[in-house]
């Protein structure tokens, strides 16, 4: 439709200032409006994949392209977006059935949850993986009602391997990192072999009573909808034991070199777990967004070395931006003690965006 | 005295989400201290939905009109907040059913069971630092003030000040449960963003279902 050049003129005008509006000038951010963000995402996320996923706009949930898998567990997981690419690039074969995610940084709802575990139910029952929040443990118990009021068989299991926390009854617990990534792929493989809800259930617990994560910061990360970074860290400070959502951690303290960082993430994982010699271990190194694979590696080498030195088996390994927070610059480590069946189940076929390999 | 219409508990919640709109940016940032950072947003967001549905809420009983309420508030806000204030509507519209107007006393049993309902679906105490550290105390007072022949603006006037001293009572406290709890002494010095939000509620209904 032809307009008069001046009609589209002002209208340009008004959208340009609109933007400027809304856009605060300190965050760069590749976003049309704050509030679109995770739509939007999802809704290319789904372009990109289509071969593998199906993305739901209707209640904001991503699925297998063939949901529902019949005479198998489905795993449900989700939580709050900015975390990518967990979870929905680990919706496909041999991991995840659906994934819910929520505004950045904020558990979805019930009604995302609940319309996800219609959709992949098939009739073996659904596994909620949960990471340790009390909003996501809060909304998927509500979920888990709705499923469970229609017939749905639904358990779930809740991650929580962040060493940074202190475990206590008296707080809300230690915060599910890492080790979620893990779990979903030792899971999503003993589902797609056929194993029972039961079983699902009980190897998830295992995996997480077997994995260790501690994080560290080295800038903060900015929530779009915000506008400004979540907190204020000094170009010469780093924190340690930072959560996925910027919560703060254990200590902040000087910059030190990459191998000092690696110990002090390493160190208290070990402690924790505890690990022994010959003890057989998956060493994940994971970017929080803006650290590259190129550092991931330094901090991978001598993470592998301190482990091979005490006399522990690095037996599987996985390297890579999987559980992020924005474009916070910084990384993770998790330790998984295996056994022979996670380690069987580790090296099955996957195939989803983020990660595939056995196809 | 008169009994609370359907339309007075709809007036209700349209004062807590102008009280709420007035306070967004100060919900945010005390959450930004304790937690992160995003209370007042979240808050806001569940409460323009429910006002966006006024044609279809209003004029409804009670039980169908809190209901509405909380199921808005659960699918919209995400977070522990709409999962906890959703389960409050839910539970207290359960004692509401088919009825179009509560007594005083009608109206406290109501909140006694969303508070329950919070407490069960939070696993939280008072003393926690949560949003129950300021409704307890308050839906205690109502009840008492009720029970002694006190007229309901006074009782609802006594909770409003109950939530209020039960809010400045978080400040000292160590969080316990919720995001807060991984700061452990740090978050020690601040109100907690919740209970600041169920003073809210009382005041809403102070001034609006006298």
């Amino acid at each position: 439709m032809a307009l008069p050049a001046s009609f589209s003129l002002s209208f340009l005008s008004i959208l340009i200032s609109c933007s400027h509006a809304i856009l605060p000038q300190d965050m760069k951010k590749l976003i049309n409006l704050p509030e679109n963000v995770v739509v939007e995402s999802i809704t290319g996320f789904g372009a990109a994949f289509s071969n593998l996923v199906k993305v739901h706009t209707n209640a904001n949930y991503i699925t297998r392209a063939d949901a529902p898998a019949k005479d198998k567990v489905a795993l449900v997981s989700g939580g709050g977006s900015g975390h990518e690419p967990m979870h929905g690039g680990f919706v496909g074969r041999g991991m995840l059935d659906a994934a819910c995610p929520g505004a950045v940084f904020t558990s979805p709802t019930p009604d995302q949850m609940f319309e996800a575990t219609k959709a992949v139910n098939g009739g073996k029952g659904v596994l909620q993986i949960v990471k340790n929040y009390t909003g996501d443990v809060l909304n998927f118990e509500m979920a888990a009602d709705l499923a469970r009021a229609e017939g749905i068989e639904v358990e779930a299991v809740v991650i929580d391997d962040d060493v940074a926390v202190k475990d206590s009854l008296w707080t809300a617990g230690r915060r599910g990192v890492g080790t979620t990534v893990l779990a979903e792929k030792i899971c999503g493989a003993a589902a797609e072999a056929g194993h029972s809800l039961k079983e699902v259930v009980a190897l998830c617990h295992n995996v997480n009573a077997n994995g260790r994560s501690m994080g560290m910061a080295l800038t903060s990360c900015t929530v779009p909808h915000v506008g400004k970074p979540t907190f204020d860290l000094p170009e010469d400070e780093m924190e340690i034991g930072i959560g996925i959502h910027g919560e703060p951690g254990r200590t902040r303290t000087k910059l030190k070199s990459a191998d000092e960082i690696t110990e002090m993430l390493l160190a208290p994982i070990v402690a924790d777990l505890p690990l022994r010699a010959r003890d057989e271990v998956l060493l994940f190194v994971n970017s929080m967004g803006g650290t590259p694979l190129l550092e991931l590696f330094v901090v991978y080498g001598k993470a592998h070395e301190i482990l091979t030195k005490a006399g522990i088996k690095v037996a599987r390994s996985l390297v890579g931006p999987y559980i992020t927070s924005l474009e916070m610059a910084g990384a993770s480590i998790t330790v998984l003690k295996l056994d022979n069946q996670m380690t069987k189940l580790w090296d099955a076929p996957v195939l989803t965006p983020a990660l595939r390999w056995g196809v | 005295m008169s009994n609370v219409s359907s339309n007075q508990i709809f007036a209700w919640i349209e004062r807590y989400a102008a009280h709420i709109a007035e306070q967004k940016d100060y919900l945010t940032e005390l959450d930004a201290a304790i937690g992160d950072g995003d209370h007042g947003a979240n808050m806001h967001r569940g409460l323009q939905a429910v006002l966006a549905k006024k044609a279809e809420l209003q004029n409804t009983d009670v039980g169908v009109l809190l209901k509405g309420v909380a199921m808005t508030l659960i699918s919209t806000i995400g977070g522990a907040s709409g999962a906890l204030y959703g389960t409050f509507f839910l539970q207290a519209s359960t004692t509401a059913e088919g009825k179009t107007e509560l007594s005083s006393t009608e109206f406290g049993s109501l909140l006694e069971k969303g508070l329950a309902g919070i407490v069960l679906r939070g696993k939280a105490a008072l003393g926690d630092k949560t949003m129950i550290d300021a409704l307890q105390p308050a839906i205690k007072a109502y009840k008492r003030s009720i029970e002694s022949g006190e007229v309901r603006e006074d009782a609802l006037s006594k909770a409003v000040s109950a939530a209020e001293r039960g809010l400045k009572s978080t400040i000292p406290l160590i969080a316990r449960k919720g995001r807060a709890s991984y700061l452990g002494e740090r978050s020690a010095g601040h109100p907690d963003p919740g209970a600041s939000s169920s003073v809210l509620l009382f005041r809403s209904a102070a001034e609006t279902l006298c």
